[in-house]
Parts: structure tokens; C-alpha cells; sequence
């Protein structure tokens, strides 16, 4: 016991050592700092905004159909007939087969693409519609306007507007323009029994695959989409669009690896001079150790702690102001939505060993080398 | 004689002041740790609205990224055409992913 607090004791001393120092370098220790923080904080947003979309993407995307099938002419994606569904509906395996009318329109007005969906319930009364927030919010419009769109034979198509879906659904939702089936074929002049493409509901899990191949086998023009692949998807865009985020960024940390390295690994001659002093005066190898550890551990300690806090508020407390301008891309229509805190152990951990080992290593190295040097030629 | 002791003061040592950051530190990660766990109850709910609407009407997309048609659904694009039918396409090459955006946005 007395052992524990003398070796307590012992610390707290060689701490406020420690900070005296580091006061005496004040203005060096605080831009480190902050340069550290600010690091972390940029890799911790891209990081929690990413983890935290893909997770919405998985919710989200837990209920669409298990396969949808595409009919492909000329390896583009075409219209899909009725007699493919009737085809489909005969493969064990499958529980419903359900023909989806989607497409897009370019609305001039706004400069904005739109998502034309018919519902499956087909609920919507013909000439009236049901928007998205977005598309709302861009058009000014709300229930009882009336919006015009040209349709594919140059003639204007009313409607009026029903409902605009609710603003908490906007991340699917933003841009939808909802129909009615005999709309939306007059509008787009698909003909009766051809569909955009065709959503398979098949319960067992584990016969998703096998219904694929056999799709493709029963109809060599067809393009089956796993729900798994939708997933894959979604995760390689959130991949690659967090890289366009640390590309630019990484000329910084290249900077700042280079500036904590210089710090960290070169000593300063008072730095050189102080160990060997310490030394001198009966200060021994450990103690030096221990001294420069607090000092790095306290630096990228605090950088980690302030840097990970602020990226959580900034990603789920104020929807990542610094980040969306690059998810948004050349979007006009946007949703407004509140990201699902999804931070796990692993992105900790992750964060961690990449902002705050490399540091701590950076800094015992070279101070462990000259603490073992005789103090006389430390000084000289 | 005792006014010859020395009476202990209560002083602030230095190294008390990193110990105390230290500790806003990790009360400041703790604390967000812990709003995330308070708050997914509530963001469920949040979130339902929207999950309701995608088994509704079998939504296979999100509408984060409405520019053109192959990135509202990068997941349905073609994926036989390298140019414009492609997820991503934008992105995919070095050109098209520097190239700012157009005017009317920014203006």
C-alpha cells in the first residue's frame, strides 16, 4: 500500500515537473495542440459520418426487395413486359413478383431531377400527386398547388398536389414525385403491361442466390440486383466519397505527421541539455522516460479526447455543416435529416491507434537514446 | 511554539491542471458516448417515418445524392457503360470529380 502511494506520489511529482516544462515552451505545446485536435477532428468527422450513413443505409434499405430485375437491350436498361413477371412467378422460391413504374424528370424550373414513382398500393387519385420535402421546399409549392410537368408527347400534365411526405422521411424521400399509374404511362408514354423493372419478395434468406441464378437462367435477358449488392453499393460510394474528403486532407496530415515527428522525435538542444542535467543531478533513465511519456501522452491524449468529442457533436449534434457541401455533391435537392449516433468500439480503437500510439512512439525513441547517453556528453 | 509549524495550504499544483483537463477530457468523450446510447431509442423513432415509407413503396435508394440518374441509384445504374451510366461516374474519373460545380449553385 505504501509502496502504491509512494510510486503515486512519485508520478504526480514527475507530472507537475512535467507541465512546468511544457509551460515554459507554452506557445509550441498549445499550437501542437490544437493543430493535433484539429487533426483528429477532421478524422473523426469523416469517420463517424461515414460509419453513421452506411448504418442509416443498412436500416433503411432492410426492407427493399430482396432481388429487383432489370430487363437489359443492348447492355442498357430497358423496359421490362408483364410476360417476364408471369415467367418469374413460376420459380420456387418466390413469394410475390410486383412490377415497379419509376423514372426521372429534369424539372427546368428549378434545375432539379426528380424521382416519379408510382406506389405500390396505388392509392393516389389520377391528376393529383404526393411530394418529397425537398422538392417541395425548391418548388415553393405546398397541398392544393398545382405542378405542370411536359409530358413525353409535348403535352402539359397538371397536378395537383394531395400531400407532401413528412420532413423526418426526407433521407428517402427528398425527391419523390408520387403518381398515379395512368399518369405516370401517359407522361412517359410506357405502355400498358411493360414496367421500369420488376421487385421480388423472397422470404428464406438463404435461397436469395439460387433465385438469382435461376432468374438469370429462365430469363438470359434480365439483370437480377441483390439487396446485398444495393448495400455493397451504398458502402462503396460512403467509401469513396470519405476519400474525396482525406485526399485533399492528407497533404495536412502529412504536414502535421511531419511537424509532430520534428517535435516529437527531433530533441531540441534545451531539450538535449535538460535530460542531461536531469541526469547530472542523480535523475535516472526511467524517470526521463516517464517524464517524456506524460508530456506526449498528455498532448495526444487531450487531442484525442477534445478532437473525438468534437467530431461527435459536429457529425450528430449539428448534421456535419463542414462535411455536407462534399456529400451533396451538385445535388439541388437535398434532404434535411439528423444522422443515428453509430460509433462502435472498433472506430474508437481505430481512431486511437492511428492518432495517438504513433506519437507516444515518436516521442520515447529518440528521448530514450540520449537518457541512456552519459550526461556529460549530452550537454557537450 | 505554534506559530513555528508549518500549516499545510491547500495550493493548486501544476500538474493538477492537466489532470483536471484530462478529466474534461474524457467527461467530454463519456458524455457524447453516452448521448449516443441515450439518443438511438429516440432516433429510432426519428428514423421510422422513413423506414415505414422505403417497405411502403419498396424504395431501393437513398436521396442523398439527386444530381443525375446514376447517382440518385447508383445501386439499379447500368453497369455496362463506362461513361454516364455508371455509379459514381462523376467521381470515376480524375477530371470529372475536380470539376467544380456548375454556376447557378454557387451563384
Amino acid at each position: 500500500m505504501t509502496e502504491w502511494r509512494s510510486t503515486l506520489a512519485r508520478q504526480r511529482y514527475l507530472l507537475d515537473f512535467t507541465v512546468a516544462a511544457m509551460k515554459r515552451r507554452r506557445a509550441r505545446n498549445l499550437g501542437l495542440l490544437l493543430v493535433y485536435g484539429g487533426m483528429v477532428f477532421l478524422l473523426a468527422s469523416v469517420l463517424f459520418y461515414t460509419g453513421a450513413l452506411k448504418h442509416e443505409a443498412g436500416l433503411l434499405l432492410a426492407e427493399a426487395p430482396e432481388i429487383v430485375v432489370q430487363r437489359m437491350v443492348a447492355g442498357r436498361h430497358d423496359l421490362i413486359p408483364e410476360t417476364h413477371a408471369e415467367t418469374l412467378r413460376r420459380i420456387r422460391g418466390i413469394r410475390a413478383v410486383q412490377g415497379r413504374l419509376w423514372g426521372y424528370h429534369y424539372d427546368p424550373v428549378v434545375r432539379a431531377n426528380y424521382t416519379l414513382l408510382v406506389p405500390p398500393s396505388d392509392d393516389i387519385a389520377p391528376g393529383t400527386t404526393v411530394i418529397g420535402p425537398a422538392l417541395a421546399r425548391a418548388r415553393g409549392a405546398g397541398i392544393g398547388d398545382v405542378l405542370s410537368f411536359r409530358g413525353h408527347d409535348g403535352a402539359l400534365r397538371a397536378f395537383r398536389i394531395q400531400a407532401v411526405l413528412p420532413q423526418e422521411s426526407g433521407l428517402v424521400s427528398a425527391d419523390l414525385f408520387l403518381v398515379a399509374e395512368p399518369d405516370f404511362r401517359a407522361l412517359f408514354g410506357v405502355p400498358a403491361g411493360q414496367y421500369t423493372d420488376l421487385a421480388l419478395r423472397i422470404p428464406n434468406a438463404r435461397e436469395i442466390q439460387t433465385v438469382a441464378e435461376k432468374v438469370l437462367e429462365t430469363l438470359p435477358d434480365s439483370r437480377p440486383i441483390l439487396r446485398e449488392e444495393m448495400l455493397r453499393t451504398y458502402d462503396a460510394v460512403f467509401d469513396w466519397r470519405s476519400a474525396l474528403v482525406l485526399l485533399p486532407l492528407s497533404g495536412a496530415l502529412l504536414a502535421f505527421a511531419i511537424l509532430a515527428w520534428e517535435k516529437a522525435s527531433g530533441l531540441s538542444a534545451d531539450e538535449r541539455r535538460e535530460i542531461g542535467i536531469l541526469k547530472a543531478v542523480g535523475w535516472e533513465t526511467g524517470d526521463v522516460l516517464a517524464m517524456k511519456l506524460w508530456e506526449g501522452g498528455l498532448l495526444s491524449l487531450l487531442a484525442f479526447l477534445f478532437g473525438t468529442a468534437a467530431a461527435y457533436w459536429h457529425v450528430f449534434g449539428l448534421s456535419a455543416p463542414l462535411l455536407a457541401p462534399v456529400m451533396q455533391g451538385w445535388s439541388v435537392l437535398y434532404p434535411a435529416f439528423r444522422l443515428t449516433p453509430a460509433i462502435d468500439a472498433t472506430q474508437l480503437l481505430a481512431l486511437f491507434f492511428l492518432t495517438v500510439l504513433p506519437y507516444l512512439a515518436a516521442t520515447l525513441v529518440p528521448v530514450w537514446r540520449a537518457a541512456v547517453t552519459d550526461p556529460d556528453e549530452v550537454m557537450r | 511554539m505554534a506559530s513555528d509549524e508549518v500549516v499545510p495550504t491547500a495550493r493548486l499544483r501544476a500538474g493538477d491542471l492537466a489532470l483536471f483537463l484530462l478529466l474534461l477530457g474524457l467527461l467530454a468523450l463519456g458524455g457524447s458516448l453516452l448521448h449516443a446510447a441515450l439518443d438511438r431509442a429516440g432516433a429510432h423513432q426519428r428514423s421510422e417515418p422513413a423506414r415505414q415509407l422505403a417497405q411502403e413503396l419498396g424504395l431501393t435508394g437513398l436521396a442523398l445524392f439527386t444530381e443525375a440518374r446514376y447517382t440518385r441509384h447508383p445501386e439499379l445504374s447500368d453497369q455496362h457503360a463506362p461513361f454516364q451510366n455508371h455509379p459514381l461516374t462523376l467521381e470515376h474519373f480524375p477530371s470529372g470529380t475536380w470539376v467544380p460545380p456548375p454556376r447557378h449553385l454557387h451563384d
